[in-house]
């Protein structure tokens, strides 16, 4: 029996460079079994939610190491709802402090992995989710 | 556990004792030699840290020119003898405040800039001839630079006389850090085109500090770091011979920013060994003859790598060892990342913090009185043997996959240093390599939160009302006769640093320079594998 793959899109948003952390944490989705589309640097909103919507993923992650997690959001938030990708899970990760966990969950984030947080927990997350979602 | 092997990350076997028969088996004291002489293992000068301490310079820049003129300020009464710029991201990719691109970024990791004007209020007040200053910028170093000399020639200063240094080392941003802006091709002749311009008209100025920090931070071993490095460095050196330059006339200019966190003794070995290795290139390969082109400058830092979100007090400690490492390995800068630098920006306690710690080595450990203090250690000698071995293989394997840039521009190093930084957050993860705080010695106590560095979104809009008024008040004839030369010079492949700097004089933005030279040379597509 076959398994139909959950795929997702890791987006780097803005114009934060730090690309270790969402590097290391695509290969671990890749060995997760995961098909995963990575964007690359400097991507605006539109641009992560056009990746998304022709790459027909079940998941949009973001890493954001510099900061602006917030402005970026609340511009993509919209964007979601433009291109019908409102249904899918919307997770971000990197440098993203507690302070500012409740106003993301607020903008419709489902869940948000801190630097620190285990590869693990990341791919349970998402794979119990899929499999409420499916 | 004795009978286990124990691998150093540069995968060095480190054994439970040395002697003697170690340092033999491993190439002698050939390479040792004495402080200020070829091939300057145990320290590029004779008298080191006794005639100067390093400079300390810590990483500074937030919201706008002035606010970050203010934390200079400090940072100076305090006892800081240099300045580390941070700029924020707008700026090092090479867009004004009012892009669209910058929304939400302006001042948010670094200090805003647009404008020469940005540049005269940020230095005011500063002797720029005790206070020499560092310009963390890469994508649009050439017109940052250009602002700096400007900015010191406005002030009186003669350029010819002018110290300082840029970071500008492009080819690492397309490896760690992602601060490019235009292809890897001409991003290496801007490069070039810098440290031409310096070597004839700043030749006191250091256009260019070779980074392994940011490799080292994007999954590279120690060893892996220096020599990356050197072949990057190798990678800008060419361009230099090809333009008709003598080795002499720029290598004594390079300088290096590199990174400590790990193993004390690979840490100190790693320097030591990269030095020698860095004369002996220079000198053998290059046919220097001046001394000064052999020497390894360099500013080694405590790297972000090694401090941990968890315990974030415990980075304070990690910081004074890092300190210690860079003082045993003749750093001739150090900076430290603060114990609060994996949240936000630092904050001036933290700052002062990092500034103690470089002071009491100073003035309390002696670490300044005498020269390469590890030099004779049995494990520390063969150490620095086997590590130089190691950093010459590695270079070799780059050149036999076709030279550091045909990897960079085919994504093929930073595959190879992302797959490295994967295995060892999974040994992080898993516990195999130790991190305390993080896999061992954890603690259920609610963690002290960092004060969080305030984000005003007030500071954007004034930058973009300051940029509108430098717009109002400068000629614009001025600034499209410069711009046109601007894009003359790149279309014609000469050197464009000397139209950017009659650009910036002529308060043209840092956005309108950058999108000249896109219309000639295009911008970076980066290469995805994994």
């Amino acid at each position: 029996m076959s398994e139909n793959k959950i795929r997702v899109l890791m987006g780097k948003p803005g114009l934060d460079g730090h690309d270790h952390g969402a590097k290391v944490v695509v290969r671990a989705m890749m060995e997760a079994g995961f098909e995963v589309i990575y964007t690359g640097l400097r991507k605006t909103p539109r641009q992560i939610a056009e990746a998304a919507s022709e790459s027909n993923v079940d998941v949009i992650g973001l890493s954001s190491m510099a900061g602006s997690h917030i402005p970026f959001c609340q511009k993509l938030k919209p964007l979601l709802k433009e291109y019908d990708l409102e249904d899918k899970l919307w997770i971000i990760g990197g440098n993203v402090p507690t302070k500012d966990h409740e106003q993301l969950k607020g903008m419709g984030l489902d869940a948000i992995f801190p630097t620190g947080s285990h590869f693990d927990d990341i791919i349970d997350y998402i794979k119990s989710r899929y499999r409420q979602l499916a | 556990m004795s009978e286990d092997k124990i691998i150093n990350e540069s995968g060095i076997e480190v054994k439970a004792l040395y002697t003697q028969e170690d340092v033999d088996s491993s190439g002698g004291v050939e390479m040792v030699g004495l402080p200020g002489q070829y091939p300057f293992t145990r320290g590029i000068h004779k008298e080191m840290y006794r005639k100067r301490p390093w400079t300390m310079r810590q990483y500074t820049g937030f919201a706008n020119a002035k606010d970050t003129n203010e934390r200079f300020h400090y940072l100076i009464e305090n006892g800081q003898t240099g300045l580390n710029v941070a700029f924020d991201l707008p700026t090092q990719t090479g867009l004004d405040t009012d892009d669209s691109m910058a929304e939400g970024e302006v001042g948010r990791v670094g200090m805003a800039v647009d404008t020469l004007r940005d540049f005269e209020i940020a230095f005011d007040g500063i002797d720029l001839e005790k206070i020499t200053v560092s310009l963390t910028i890469n994508g649009s170093a050439a017109i940052l630079i250009a602002m700096y000399l400007a900015m010191a020639e406005k002030r009186g200063y003669d350029v010819a006389k002018l110290r300082g240094t840029a970071q500008n080392d492009i080819l690492k941003e397309f490896i760690g850090r992602g601060t490019w802006i235009f292809p890897v091709e001409p991003s290496i002749k801007l490069v070039g085109d810098t440290i031409e311009y310096c070597a004839k008209n700043a030749p006191k100025y250091s256009p260019v500090s070779v980074c392994g920090y940011h490799i080292r931070e994007s999954g590279a071993t120690p060893e892996q770091e220096m020599a990356y490095a050197f072949c990057i460095a190798k990678a800008y050196a060419d361009d230099m011979l090809k333009r008709g330059l003598h080795i002499d006339e720029f290598a004594g200019r390079l300088s290096y920013n590199f990174n400590i966190f790990g193993n004390l003794f690979e840490q100190v070995a790693k320097f030591r060994a990269g030095r020698g290795l860095w004369a002996k290139i220079i000198k053998e390969e290059y046919g220097a003859k001046d001394p000064k082109s052999m020497w390894l400058r360099m500013i080694a830092a405590g790297g972000g790598g090694g401090l941990t979100i968890e315990q974030p007090e415990n980075n304070i400690v990690r910081g004074a060892y890092y300190a210690l490492i860079s003082a045993l390995s003749g750093a001739q800068t150090m900076a430290l990342c603060c114990y609060d630098e994996a949240y936000t920006i630092p904050s001036e306690y933290a700052q002062r913090i990092s500034l103690r710690t470089m002071q009491m080595l100073i003035e309390e450990m002696g670490m300044c009185e005498t020269v390469d203090p590890l030099a004779g250690s049995y494990y520390v000698e063969t150490m620095t043997n086997n590590m130089r071995k190691k950093m010459e293989e590695t270079m070799a394997e780059v050149e036999a996959e076709g030279g550091i840039v045909k990897m960079v521009e085919e994504g093929t190093i930073q595959s190879k240093v992302s797959a490295q930084a994967y295995e060892m957050q999974k040994d992080i993860q898993s516990g195999a390599f130790p991190k305390v705080g993080v896999n061992c010695y954890q603690t259920d106590e609610e963690e002290n939160e960092v004060e969080f560095h305030p984000y005003d979104t007030r500071d954007a809009d004034q930058q973009v009302e300051n940029l509108n008024a430098v717009k109002a008040a400068r000629d614009q004839a001025e600034v499209d006769r410069t711009l046109a030369q601007v894009k003359a010079d790149a279309e014609a492949d000469r050197n464009v640093m000397p139209a950017i700097v009659e650009a910036v004089k002529a308060y043209a933005t840092v956005g309108e320079i950058t999108k000249k030279l896109v219309e000639v040379y295009g911008t970076y597509q980066e290469p995805i594998r994994f």
